[in-house]
C-alpha cells in the first residue's frame, strides 16, 4: 500500500506545475501555490525516507506488469535522500527568488519552469528502468532550457544555446548507448539489465558501453574532459537559476554515473572503475585550476562545482565501504552548500553591483552577518570540521587509503586547500579592506528578505554537519545498499 | 538489411557531424536533427530487424518470429523528444538572430569575454 506513495514527490511538483500554468499574471496566486506545492512535497518526501529506512526499499512497477517488463519506479535509500534534498534546497530557492529573480521572469512561467524541473529531476533520482531515465532527463532538460532562456538578455542567448546544443548531443548519445546496450542484454529494466550482465560476465561490448555512458552522463555532471561546457552555459543565468542549476543539475550525472557504476558495470572494475578515478582526479586538478584563475565570483564558485563532481566520483570508484558512504554524505552535502553559495554569491553581486572581485571591499561594515555565513559556507565547502563537508570528505580519502591509491586521497586533502583558497579570496576581498564605491546597491528590505533564506538553508548545512550523528544510519544504508547491488535486484524483481 | 542500415546510420552521423562543426547556427541545428534521426534508426536496428508477425499471441506462430515491439515504442518517444527540442531551438535560434543580428556562433562570442 504504501509502495505508491513513492510517486508523490515527483507527482505533486508536475500537478503544482500545471495549476501554476493558469493565471500567470498573479504573482501571489503563483508563489503561494509554488510554496504549497513544495512544502506537500517535502512532507511526502520524508514519509517515505521513513518508510525506506524502516521498511527497505519500496518498488512500484507501473500497470502491474511483472517486473522486468513493466517500467520499475524504486526508491531506495539513496535515491529517496537524492530526492528529500532536491526538494528542501528548491524550497529555499524559491523563498529567495521571491526577492531576487524579478517580477517579469516570475509572470512568465518561472515557477512552473521550477516545478517542471524538479518533476524531471525526482524522476530521474527515483526510476529503475534506463529508458524512462533518458525520458526524465529530457523532461527536466526542458525545462532547464526555459529557465536558462527566460529573460532572453543578449548573453543569456549566447549561454542558452551553446548549453543547448551540447545537450542536445548528449541525449543523442543518450540514446544511441541505450539501443548498443538493449542490443546485446534485451532489457531495460536496470535490475534486469545488471543480472543479463552478470549472466554474461562483462563481455568486452559492455564495457565499451560502460565507458559510452560515462561519456554521456560525464558531459551531464561536467567530468574531467567534458566540462568545458559548464562555466560558458551558466555564467550569464540570474543567481536564483544559478543556484538551483549548480546544486542540482550536475548532480543528477553524477547520481546516473554512481547507479550505473555501482549497479550494472561491476564485473570489470580494474578497467571501468581505475578509468573513472583517474577521471574524476583530473577533474579535481583541472577544476583547481579554474577555481583560482578568475575574479569573478560566480566563476569561482562554478568551477567548485567541477570540483566536488571529482572528489563525489573518486570516492564511488574506489567501490568500498567507506568510499559509497562518503560520496553519499558529500553528494547531499555539496548540493544544500552549492545552492547557498551561490545564493549568498548572487546577494554579494547585488550589493556591489559587479561580479569582479578587484572592485569590491570593505562590505565587513556594513553587512557583518552576511559575512559571517559567508565565510561558514567557505568553511564548510572546504570540509573544515565540524562542518558538513568534513565527514564526507574524511571518509572518501580514507576509502582512498583503504584501496591503496594513497597518492590519489592526497591529490584530494591538496584540493581541499585550494577550494579554501579559492572562496577564502572572495572573502578578503569582497568583505575585508576599504569600503568601495558600490554603484548599484540595493535596499535594505530586499537585502534582509534575500537574505534570510540563505541564512536557514547554511543553517541547514551547519547541522547536518553537526548532527552527523543523527543522519549516519541513513548514510550508512544507503552506502551499503550502493555496495551490494543485490538488495536493489531483489527489490524490483522480487516484488509482487 | 542489418548491414545496410548501419551504413545509412553512419551515413547519417557523418552528415550531422559535418554539419555540426559549421559556423551557422542553422547548419548546426540541421545537424543535429540528422544527429537524432541517425539515433532512432539506430534503436530500431538494435532490436533486431527480424519478426513479421505482430506481437500478439496468435495460433502457429512461434516466438521468434515475433516483431520486438519494444524498440518502436522507444523510438515513438525519442522522436516526439527530439521534435520537442528542435522546435524549441528553432525559435530560440531566431530570436538570438533578431537581437545579436548574426546567425555565426564565432561572432556571438565576441562580447563573452568582456566582463574579465
Amino acid at each position: 500500500m504504501h509502495n505508491n506513495l513513492l510517486l508523490l514527490p515527483i507527482i505533486i511538483p508536475f500537478f503544482t506545475a500545471m495549476v501554476l500554468l493558469f493565471a500567470r499574471k498573479n504573482v501571489m496566486y503563483q508563489r503561494t501555490v509554488t510554496m504549497i506545492g513544495l512544502i506537500a512535497a517535502i512532507v511526502s518526501a520524508f514519509y517515505m525516507l521513513n518508510i525506506v529506512y524502516v521498511d527497505g526499499p519500496q518498488t512500484v512497477t507501473f500497470g502491474s506488469w511483472p517486473a522486468p517488463f513493466g517500467i520499475t519506479m524504486i526508491s531506495d535509500m539513496m535515491s529517496i535522500l537524492l530526492v528529500v534534498t532536491t526538494l528542501v534546497l528548491t524550497f529555499f530557492i524559491v523563498w529567495y527568488s521571491f526577492s531576487a529573480i524579478g517580477i517579469e521572469r516570475e509572470k512568465f512561467y518561472y515557477y512552473p519552469g521550477i516545478m517542471f524541473i524538479l518533476t524531471g529531476i525526482n524522476g530521474a533520482f527515483t526510476t529503475g528502468d534506463i529508458f524512462n531515465l533518458f525520458v526524465f532527463f529530457e523532461v527536466f532538460l526542458m525545462s532547464s532550457y526555459l529557465l536558462i532562456v527566460l529573460g532572453g538578455e543578449k548573453q543569456q542567448l549566447q549561454g542558452s544555446i551553446y548549453y543547448l546544443v551540447i545537450n542536445i548531443i548528449s541525449s543523442a548519445l543518450f540514446v544511441i548507448t541505450v539501443a548498443f546496450l538493449y542490443s546485446v542484454v534485451g532489457t531495460l529494466s536496470m535490475a534486469d539489465i545488471a543480472l543479463k550482465v552478470a549472466a554474461l560476465e562483462q563481455p568486452a561490448i559492455l564495457t565499451v558501453i560502460a565507458v559510452l555512458f560515462l561519456v554521456v552522463f560525464g558531459l551531464k555532471a561536467a567530468i574531467f574532459p567534458l566540462f568545458f561546457w559548464l562555466p560558458k552555459a551558466y555564467k550569464s543565468a540570474p543567481a536564483p537559476i544559478l543556484a538551483l542549476f549548480g546544486a542540482l543539475l550536475t548532480k543528477v550525472g553524477v547520481y546516473a554515473i554512481i547507479r550505473t557504476y555501482t549497479l550494472i558495470f561491476v564485473h570489470d572494475q580494474s578497467f571501468t572503475h581505475e578509468m573513472l578515478m583517474i577521471l574524476s582526479i583530473l577533474t579535481i586538478i583541472f577544476g583547481c585550476i579554474g577555481a583560482l584563475a578568475y575574479f569573478d565570483v560566480t566563476l569561482i564558485i562554478i568551477y567548485n562545482i567541477v570540483i566536488a563532481v571529482g572528489v563525489i566520483l573518486f570516492g564511488v570508484s574506489q567501490m568500498n565501504s567507506a568510499g559509497l558512504e562518503g560520496a553519499m554524505y558529500y553528494l547531499v552535502h555539496d548540493m544544500l552548500i552549492k545552492a547557498a553559495l551561490f545564493m549568498l554569491g548572487g546577494i554579494l553581486i547585488a550589493i556591489t553591483g559587479t561580479a569582479n572581485l578587484r572592485k569590491m571591499g570593505g562590505l565587513m561594515k556594513r553587512y557583518p552577518l552576511f559575512g559571517w555565513t559567508f565565510l561558514i559556507a567557505a568553511f564548510s565547502l572546504a570540509g573544515i570540521p565540524p562542518l558538513s563537508g568534513f565527514i564526507g570528505k574524511l571518509l572518501i580519502v580514507e576509502s582512498g587509503f583503504e584501496a591503496n591509491n594513497p597518492w590519489m586521497s592526497i591529490v584530494i586533502l591538496l584540493s581541499s586547500l585550494v577550494v579554501l583558497l579559492s572562496v577564502i579570496r572572495i572573502f578578503i576581498y569582497a568583505f575585508w579592506g576599504e569600503e568601495q564605491q558600490t554603484t548599484t546597491s540595493i535596499s535594505q528590505a530586499t537585502y534582509t528578505q534575500q537574505f534570510t533564506p540563505v541564512l536557514l538553508l547554511v543553517a541547514v548545512t551547519v547541522a547536518y554537519g553537526v548532527g552527523a550523528e543523527l543522519v549516519a544510519p541513513y548514510m550508512s544504508a544507503a552506502g551499503e545498499a550502493l555496495l551490494n547491488p543485490s538488495i536493489y535486484i531483489d527489490a524490483v524483481m522480487g516484488g509482487e | 538489411m542489418e548491414i545496410v542500415m548501419a551504413f545509412v546510420i553512419g551515413f547519417l552521423f557523418m552528415a550531422a557531424t559535418y554539419l555540426m562543426l559549421s559556423r551557422s547556427l542553422l547548419r548546426i541545428i540541421i545537424g543535429t536533427g540528422l544527429l537524432s534521426h541517425g539515433a532512432h534508426l539506430l534503436i530500431l536496428t538494435m532490436g533486431g530487424l527480424g519478426g513479421e508477425a505482430p506481437p500478439v499471441l496468435a495460433d502457429g506462430v512461434e516466438a521468434s518470429q515475433f516483431a520486438d515491439p519494444l524498440p518502436q515504442a522507444l523510438i515513438l518517444t525519442a522522436i516526439v523528444i527530439s521534435f520537442g527540442v528542435t522546435a524549441f531551438i528553432l525559435v530560440l535560434a531566431y530570436r538570438a538572430y533578431q537581437s545579436l543580428e548574426t546567425d555565426n556562433t564565432t561572432l556571438m562570442k565576441g562580447s563573452d569575454d568582456d566582463a574579465q
